[in-house]
């Protein structure tokens, strides 16, 4: 049954539409200059690295068609397990994950094995732009598996979860798990089936969980519920978030942020255009959150005071008290 | 400063006013019709004669002499424009040139005329003419005995052969015209006709002129412009006119069928010859024609009043008529824009390639739109299974469009031979979809489907299709043409309306089905 929402209800619970995202905040809070370090995965990761924030370990680059012939000799020689992407992919497209080598062929993280043709294949596409925005020439980067916490293990499929946080001028005002599923290839991207969960900015909690903009309980694949998921270094995570904010100079900002076994949570790539979907996962609007993140912005320059005004005011208690007010400081 | 948003909304309003308000005054002040309907068609036609000086180097003087229509059938001239910027100008009467028996009466010609002429040269006649009546009668003319054509024996036996045959199977003077000119049409004609044709070096009208005078059948041609609109390099067409005893009848030797076409306007009625150069060679008559639907009491005042009215003097009227034809065309588009922009802005249909759809729309204005439907799909899906080959192959991706490009040209001339050998003559017109967008739609579908999956691809090339047969609709309508057309200055308003939704920041149609679980936990 095709049941439409009345847009009155939608404003009234502060839904942000794709044309109010393009123009009020999209259009308005993010300059053009600024996209390209954002766009390009490589320019990403340099950054982050000359300001202290973990990213995967970068492998190498391949730039030119005639480093694939070789590529097996010298950039993932004696590596089982490593990832290849496209440096100016979007949306989750052309990433290549190697989990392990089983003789001369590679497994890839459905379990499937492929060749080294095919790992070449795939390689000469991301040069020639077949992932890439605009079908621009692209290059292709290699770097390691991320070996993610345990914790979350059962929440994904196939694939790495990842967490996706929204930041607005430096303030982090909503976040979501994205988990991989069969249906979505063990691709983290939620239009292709993945399962979003909303994630409670105060304590790092689930609130709720959507498929395809529908809601559900458990995974689809692992059946695990979700309403029992908190997410560990939930502090971290926020101020890797909220760090990113002031390294692009873009005020309108998802930054995706894996958590790593070892080295706990590293910045996987940005989005200056983040989607809307992360307001069904969280069954609340952007709207009011935006407005609230921008009274806190002017409030305070202070990096640690935005999160932790965030986290008071964003925290699912507050939510249903309905307090967004501003008289917590 | 003022915000954008004030700003946007002062400029659209301005805009939009001064469309409006144009418009309002073309149509109060000036008593142009608002609405298509009722309204008779009026046709545009533009003859242009070209011609090269004989000798470029010695300048030498030149005389051209082009015959004037006269209306008949029904049909009104309403304004006659004569360029010849150089030469002397004058309209004789009765011409001097024609000798022909038959000439129509009271035949009229424009005569140019200039000493020294050192360049090829093409010279305007324009007019709006319309069809006041369906009634189709002729005037009568004189009956006069044709004059037998002398002819060798072998070609004389082979007439004589003919006009026997024809005459055992005919029973009177409409029949055996008719029996003769399906002689000619028919795909294999008997021995005796293919000679004859030979033997006039495949000038069958000559030949047919010949038989009829032959059988002492009164006989002539009729010349003059099959009436299509935006034609541009439209030349005479001729039919043939017997008297059968009682009166004229006229065939039309195409297609063997008698009466006068609906969408021909005679020219000259008689032999003789149209255009006559002196002085100069490689001489051509070509027309170029434009319909338009307006109240000829309006097209008139229209010129009458363009000396004293600026609007009228610069506007769309005054150009050259092929220009006006492209223009009809190009103020189409915006129109089709706004679809797009409605389409993808308050609905949020997804297309494939943001403009797209109006170009498949364009090319489903030449095709009509269950046929170019139907080629559209084929040759999409077609190059999607090609294309599907190809990524197999591992090609560059410049490499792979551009073979795709080559694929799609093949695939469109397979397409127009083999129909066209089934006799669909419809499907010809897939030269008028735009093989670059249509390269490209594949490419970016079978990516698509790789990545996302055929679900995805249908919902954009659905997405697509469905603007695109929108914009088609509304292209297409007669009143948003009329508009267009002759109230140019509307797309000014168009223009507002876009920077206004340009501007929205409400929800699209497909988020309220988007966000239908908000609120529900």
């Amino acid at each position: 049954m095709a049941k439409l929402i009345s847009p009155f209800e939608l404003r009234d619970l502060g839904i942000l539409g794709m044309n109010a995202r393009n123009i009020s905040y999209i259009g308005r809070y993010n300059q053009r200059k600024n996209y390209r370090l954002v766009d390009n995965k490589l320019e990403t990761k340099s950054a982050a690295l000359s300001r202290g924030i973990p990213v995967p370990q970068l492998y190498g680059t391949i730039e030119y068609q005639f480093q694939i012939k070789d590529m097996l000799n010298t950039l993932i020689k004696g590596r089982d397990s490593f990832v290849i992407k496209p440096a100016q992919g979007s949306g989750g497209k052309g990433i290549l994950v190697i989990t392990a080598r089983d003789g001369d062929r590679f497994v890839k993280s459905s379990g499937a094995l492929i060749d080294e043709r095919e790992v070449r294949r795939h390689s000469s596409n991301i040069l020639a732009g077949l992932h890439s925005l605009g079908g621009r020439n692209d290059s292709a980067m290699i770097e390691a598996l991320i070996d993610f916490d345990p914790v979350l293990k059962d929440y994904s499929f196939e694939g790495v979860p990842d967490i996706r946080v929204i930041v607005f001028r430096g303030v982090p005002v909503m976040a979501m798990m994205r988990c991989a599923t069969h249906s979505s290839d063990g691709k983290a991207n939620l239009h292709q089936g993945a399962v979003g969960v909303g994630i409670d900015i105060g304590s790092g909690q689930s609130i709720c969980a959507v498929q395809h903009n529908r809601i559900v309980t458990q995974h689809p694949d692992t059946k695990i519920a979700f309403n029992q998921l908190k997410i560990p270094h939930w502090r971290q995570v926020l101020e890797l978030a909220a760090s990113c904010a002031s390294m692009t100079g873009l005020d309108y900002l998802g930054a995706d942020i894996v958590l790593d076994r070892q080295s706990g949570p590293m910045l996987l790539e940005l989005n200056a255009r983040p989607g809307l979907a992360i307001q069904v996962a969280n069954q609340v609007g952007l709207r009011h959150r935006l407005a609230a993140a921008a009274k806190i912005a002017d409030l305070t320059a202070n990096q640690i005071e935005k999160i932790s005004l965030a986290r008071q005011q964003f925290s699912s208690v507050a939510v249903a008290n309905g307090q967004l007010s501003m008289n917590i400081l | 400063m003022i915000n954008s948003k004030v700003q946007i909304g002062l400029i659209a309003g301005v805009f939009i006013a001064l469309g409006i308000g144009l418009t309002l005054y073309k149509a109060i002040s000036l008593d142009l019709p608002l609405l298509p309907d009722q309204y008779r068609e009026v046709w545009t036609v533009e003859s242009k004669t070209s011609f090269t000086p004989t000798r470029a180097g010695a300048k030498s003087a030149v005389n051209i002499e082009l015959k004037l229509p006269t209306a008949q059938a029904g049909w009104v001239i309403l304004d006659e424009h004569f360029a010849s910027s150089g030469f002397g100008f004058s309209i004789v009467e009765q011409s001097a040139g024609s000798n022909s028996v038959n000439a129509s009466p009271n035949a009229s010609a424009a005569r140019w005329t200039r000493q020294e002429l050192d360049r090829p040269t093409t010279l305007y006649y324009k007019m709006q003419v319309y069809r006041a009546s369906e009634n189709a009668v002729l005037p009568a003319l004189p009956v006069s005995v044709a004059e037998k054509p002398l002819l060798e024996p072998d070609q004389q036996a082979a007439m004589d052969r003919l006009l026997d045959r024809l005459h055992t199977q005919s029973s009177d003077i409409d029949s055996f015209v008719q029996l003769l000119l399906q002689e000619f049409l028919r795909d294999s004609p008997d021995q005796d006709t293919l000679f004859l044709i030979d033997a006039y070096e495949d000038d069958s009208f000559a030949v047919l002129m010949d038989v009829l005078a032959m059988a002492d059948i009164s006989a002539h041609q009729i010349r003059g412009i099959v009436l299509e609109d935006g034609r541009r390099r439209q030349t005479l067409s001729a039919l043939i006119e017997v008297y059968n005893g009682q009166r004229w009848s006229i065939f039309d030797p195409s297609n063997a069928s008698p009466g006068l076409p609906d969408n021909f306007f005679i020219w000259q009625r008689g032999n003789g010859s149209v255009l006559s150069v002196i002085g100069g060679r490689d001489s051509s008559l070509e027309f170029a024609l434009v319909s338009n639907s307006l109240p000829a009491k309006a097209v008139v005042g229209m010129e009458q009043r363009s000396d004293k009215f600026a609007i009228l003097d610069f506007s769309i009227y005054t150009l050259p008529v092929e220009q006006q034809g492209i223009f009809k065309g190009l103020l189409l588009i915006p129109v089709a824009a706004l679809v797009v922009v409605f389409m993808r802005l308050l609905v949020g249909v997804k297309t494939s390639g943001t403009f797209m759809p109006i170009l498949i729309a364009l090319a489903f204005i030449q095709t009509t739109l269950f046929i170019g439907l139907a080629i559209f799909l084929g040759l999409i899906g077609i190059g999607l299974w090609i294309r599907s080959y190809l990524s197999h192959l591992n090609l560059l991706l410049v490499a792979r469009v551009a073979t795709v490009i080559i694929m799609v040209i093949l695939l469109m001339a397979a397409l127009a031979v083999i129909s066209y050998k089934l006799g669909m003559d419809q499907v010809l017109t897939v030269t008028f979809f735009p093989t670059i967008i249509v390269a490209w739609t594949i490419e970016r579908m079978s990516i698509l489907w790789e990545e996302e999956g055929g679900h995805e691809v249908l919902i954009q090339g659905g997405g697509s299709l469905l603007v695109a047969v929108l914009a088609y609709l509304v292209m297409s309508n007669p009143v948003v043409e009329h508009l267009t057309f002759n109230f140019p200055e509307l797309t000014l308003s168009l223009l507002g309306v876009i920077l206004l939704l340009g501007k929205y920041t409400g929800y699209r149609l497909s988020e309220l089905y988007r966000f239908r679980d908000m609120g529900t936990k």
